[in-house]
């Protein structure tokens, strides 16, 4: 494991670099620096480290002998390619049902009295459900769409239909993509509000006094100056959803549908012979998804920013 | 704010209506259907059985103490790792303020159940010395609060003035030590108390890092007493999600500046 230290050397030179040729200040300097060491020292034990064992774990045998065998394997064998489309295609989804549903909530919260008891009740409700539910979510979910739900008996003994066929669809892609969206529709809001705030009044003055109507502003002013946050919290939501883990691992507890229940498989299950380490190859794959979503938010930010502050 | 709401045309104010109803109607369904379903009694009767269950499940009692021992470390940890840090970042070495902001928000791009994977051997080594207890747990829950944290944190340091406040305190021949305690700690102490909530909220419903790991924190106990009676583990997770719900709204109303200090993903 000793091997594995390396990124926190990676900080020295990079303070001795600043501290070279700043002639007799410099021992005040390196304490200047030392003072930051902790947080460095214990964001590479517990996040740089970890994220080094996986990734050179995921080029490795179970001997530790370097194969790309592992990786070969994760994007190759068809239940894991499947994981990987199933999980795309589900953050995909939720993903564009959330930024809808939830960009409607926020523009009808963002035009009510910004600080009335509504928009701190949803605010606060939709830090919760979209960040602390896991698996709380499941549950509730349960106990509205399952074999006993409130929703299920109301629909069948009430209605006649057997539109919910026993709550069954819960456990599999359609239950997953239904309590995703629940769970980003409350993340779009959280997200989307400070955009819509930052529409201003004068814009909407501005274009009116000029003769234009509501469409017209909404589609030369609000929805140019809108849509990159909104391709940015688009992308957001789709990185929860692919990460996302608790929620579908207490709802599916047969098969691993989806990309973060094959990591489960692989942690909890025996492995077969030579394949100790496709786990790691897996999660070196979700970090190269999500590090793709993240570039192109940083990019869709950087114009976004030019009119929000 | 776009449209002021006394002149808000009759269709828009219909539609708001509309999409309020709609859509905080289906947020709300299952936490309705989690209070229906957790109060059923025998042939269509309701009682609270379940609701006092939870008093009498001793794994569970332990799981909640458990996971509030776990929130209480974490916050600690955090508050002893970022405070001072960003504080310093601030005042002597502004250049290293991107690099901690970028370390901070990073656990945002490396989701928990990847992490697990890097951790789950390096858990094996630490158990060998500190017994396997759960309370190891908040080594990692500290990473995966960093970037709630942060943005409280920063909220806070942002709203004074930092190099003067120090400057003072210095002036008057206060060390270091005692400008972080008596002058900066007290200043900030809303952005702090936001932090500290959120890392609470998010050590109660953390789930993928202790379930992988083998350690019964509540939200592992309330999945697996979900397999033997789910009356109770929804009943449990419905008191999580209002417990929650409460500490957040607290925060909105305790912490400077009112709205927005809610939590945040969105970068800036």
């Amino acid at each position: 494991m000793s091997d594995l230290t390396a990124p926190l050397p990676a900080v020295e030179p990079e303070a001795g670099a600043a501290t070279s040729g700043a002639g007799p200040r410099r021992p005040s300097r390196l304490r200047t620096y030392a003072a930051l060491a902790p947080f460095f020292l214990y964001v590479g034990a517990f996040l740089m480290l970890p994220t080094l064992i996986v990734i050179v774990g995921s080029l490795q045998d179970a001997s530790g002998v370097p194969t790309v065998e592992n990786l070969r394997v994760a994007f190759t064998e068809q239940r894991f390619v499947d994981a990987f489309m199933r999980s795309i295609w589900l953050s995909l989804v939720t993903a564009l049902a959330g930024a809808i549903i939830g960009g409607l909530l926020a523009w009808a919260v963002a035009t009510g009295n910004p600080d009335g008891a509504l928009r701190r009740l949803v605010v606060a409700a939709s830090g919760v459900l979209a960040q602390f539910g896991g698996v709380m979510l499941a549950f509730a979910f349960l106990a509205t769409f399952g074999a006993n739900g409130i929703a299920t008996i109301f629909v069948e003994e009430t209605l006649g239909l057997d539109v919910f066929d026993r709550g069954n669809w819960l456990y599999g892609l359609t239950g997953l993509a239904v309590v995703y969206t629940y769970f980003q529709i409350p993340l779009m809001l959280i997200v989307f509000l400070p955009a819509l705030d930052g529409l201003r009044r004068e814009w909407w003055e501005a274009s009116a006094s000029l003769g234009g109507s509501s469409w017209a502003f909404w589609r030369n002013v609000g929805g140019p100056i809108l849509a990159p946050a909104f391709l940015g919290a688009l992308l957001l939501l789709f990185t929860n959803a692919f990460s996302a883990y608790a929620t579908a691992a207490a709802l599916v507890s047969q098969g691993a549908p989806i990309i973060t229940l094959q990591i489960r498989a692989a942690l909890t299950s025996e492995v077969i012979l030579g394949q100790a380490n496709v786990g790691k190859a897996m999660a070196v794959g979700m970090i190269v998804i999500i590090s793709i979503t993240m570039v192109m938010y940083a990019l869709i930010q950087r114009r976004a920013s030019r009119w929000i502050r | 704010m776009m449209a002021a709401t006394r002149r808000r045309p009759l269709p828009v104010s219909i539609a708001r209506r509309a999409i309020l109803i709609a859509v905080l109607g289906y947020l709300i369904l299952p936490m309705v259907a989690m209070l229906e379903f957790s109060t059923r009694g025998a042939r269509g009767t309701r009682n609270l059985d379940a609701w006092v269950a939870i008093g009498s499940d001793p794994n569970l009692i332990d799981a909640i103490v458990t996971s509030l021992e776990i929130a209480a470390l974490t916050v600690v940890g955090m508050l002893l790792l970022l405070v001072p840090t960003m504080t310093w970042t601030l005042l002597r070495v502004p250049r290293m303020r991107r690099v901690v902001e970028f370390l901070c928000l990073l656990p945002l791009a490396i989701p928990a159940i990847v992490l697990v994977v890097g951790i789950a051997p390096m858990y094996r080594f630490l158990n060998t010395f500190l017994g396997g207890s759960a309370l190891t747990l908040a080594f990692v829950n500290v990473i995966l609060v960093l970037p709630f944290a942060y943005r409280a944190i920063d909220g806070g340091l942002r709203s004074i003035d930092v190099p003067t406040l120090a400057d003072a305190g210095r002036s008057l021949g206060a060390g270091w030590l005692r400008v972080m305690g008596e002058v900066i700690v007290p200043n900030i102490r809303g952005g702090i108390l936001s932090a500290a909530v959120l890392a609470v909220a998010l050590v109660l419903g953390e789930y993928t890092i202790a379930s992988l790991l083998n350690f019964d924190t509540l939200q592992v106990v309330i999945a697996l007493l979900g397999k033997r009676n789910a009356y109770v583990s929804v009943a449990v997770s419905l008191a999580a999600l209002i417990f929650a719900f409460l500490l957040v709204l607290a925060i909105a109303y305790l912490a400077p500046g009112g709205r927005s200090r809610a939590p945040q993903v969105e970068e800036e």
